[in-house]
């Protein structure tokens, strides 16, 4: 999703965002991401206001003083920018792919269920298994930190037993143009 | 709601995880071989904590991080990252030498004229502060405007071009770092605006 997105031409508008919005926003995030309402409290406190950046495609990138903090496509799930995610490492369920598809990650490619299900891929068992169209935390073999952050185009039970075409659709991943936006 | 992340939740905040970027490619530290100035990343860390390079980069570590590729796959990645390397540091080089900065004489009535500066903040020169500092040195209107290409430039009142260009030879104040080689001058016979 951010592959070529430059600030200068495809951000349309900055607004702040009423209150009820807030609460709704904020009460979607909480039932959206495994976390809890401390936690949250820590990265979007009850008292700030946080601002719209409204971009093309239907994008909304939520920032709290500059900094973006998720962002969500039309009305879909949100989904933390990285560079959040990398702090609370938890808030999204985890699947891993293996080295040789790392690469190809960071250029922006999605993610096949080969990657996933082959050695040095996981996906997460069948108790707890994740339908389509979930947020994930992409991570990669050997690394600790999360590479990037994708949605699930099959069901990860669907993805070990079909094992073809694309698992995992990357929506955001390491050093893309959102990577690369600290401050809006 | 029947909650099975009781054990996740225990303390009531979590606190963040403190991640070590990198200086040179803003990556985590460990994602350094996937970035596009491997070799100066590395130097970077030797410097800043060489118990963090020992970590990442020492023997045992490489030999761990092989994990389950085999070995001609895994020379073929050296390979294919060493050239994706070479190729952005040659883009990089590139770009350094086309960033000129252009001075461009601008005629406006028949013998009034402005000079427009562009490219300065190629060379990390704050645009505002050195547009007042034209205006002061000139006793004429300076502005810091965008043109259509959507490029930010210096757009100083009279024909000041001459003068400019030794001001930047002196490097005077925050004009410190532009090489006078990269100066191109040009003079423009166009009228701002004109009708159809």
């Amino acid at each position: 999703m951010f592959k070529k997105f430059s600030p200068s031409t495809d951000i349309s508008g900055q607004t702040s965002v009423k209150s009820s919005v807030q609460r709704s926003i904020r009460a979607a995030v909480l039932s959206q991401w495994k976390i809890d309402p401390d936690t949250f409290e820590q990265i979007w406190p009850k008292k700030e206001p946080i601002t719209l950046v409204k971009c093309r495609d239907h994008i909304s990138i939520y920032t709290l003083h500059g900094e973006p903090l998720f962002f969500q496509h039309f009305d879909e799930p949100f989904f933390p920018t990285l560079h959040l995610l990398h702090k609370y490492p938890f808030i999204l369920p985890m699947v891993r792919i293996d080295r040789g598809a790392i690469r190809f990650l960071l250029a922006g490619a999605h993610m096949m269920c080969p990657g996933m299900t082959s050695a040095g891929g996981y996906l997460p068992p069948a108790d707890a298994a994740l339908p389509a169209g979930a947020p994930v935390a992409i991570h990669a073999e050997g690394k600790e930190h999360a590479v990037g952050i994708g949605i699930t185009k099959l069901a990860t039970e669907d993805m070990k037993k079909i094992n073809k075409g694309v698992g995992v659709e990357t929506v955001t991943y390491l050093g893309d143009d959102l990577w690369a936006l600290q401050k809006l | 709601m029947a909650s099975t992340t009781e054990e996740t939740a225990g303390p009531s905040a979590r606190p963040p995880i403190e991640v070590r970027y990198c200086e040179v490619c803003t990556f985590p530290l460990e994602y350094c071989e996937f970035g596009s100035s491997f070799s100066k990343c590395k130097e970077a860390l030797l410097q800043e904590d060489p118990d963090l390079y020992n970590k990442f980069y020492s023997e045992e570590a490489l030999q761990a991080k092989l994990g389950t590729l085999s070995l001609e796959a895994q020379s073929k990645l050296e390979k294919d990252t060493a050239a994706k390397e070479a190729k952005a540091e040659k883009k990089a080089d590139a770009l350094l030498k086309k960033k000129m900065v252009t001075i461009k004489r601008i005629e406006r009535n028949k013998r009034k004229f402005v000079t427009s500066i562009h490219g300065l903040e190629a060379f990390g020169v704050d645009l505002k502060k050195a547009a007042k500092l034209f205006a002061q040195k000139f006793a004429t209107g300076a502005s810091v405007t965008k043109n259509p290409q959507g490029l930010e430039e210096i757009v100083v009142q009279g024909d000041v071009s001459g003068d400019i260009v030794e001001m930047i030879e002196d490097q005077v104040g925050l004009l410190k770092g532009v090489p006078k080689d990269n100066i191109v001058e040009i003079e423009e016979k166009k009228k701002k605006g004109g009708g159809d």
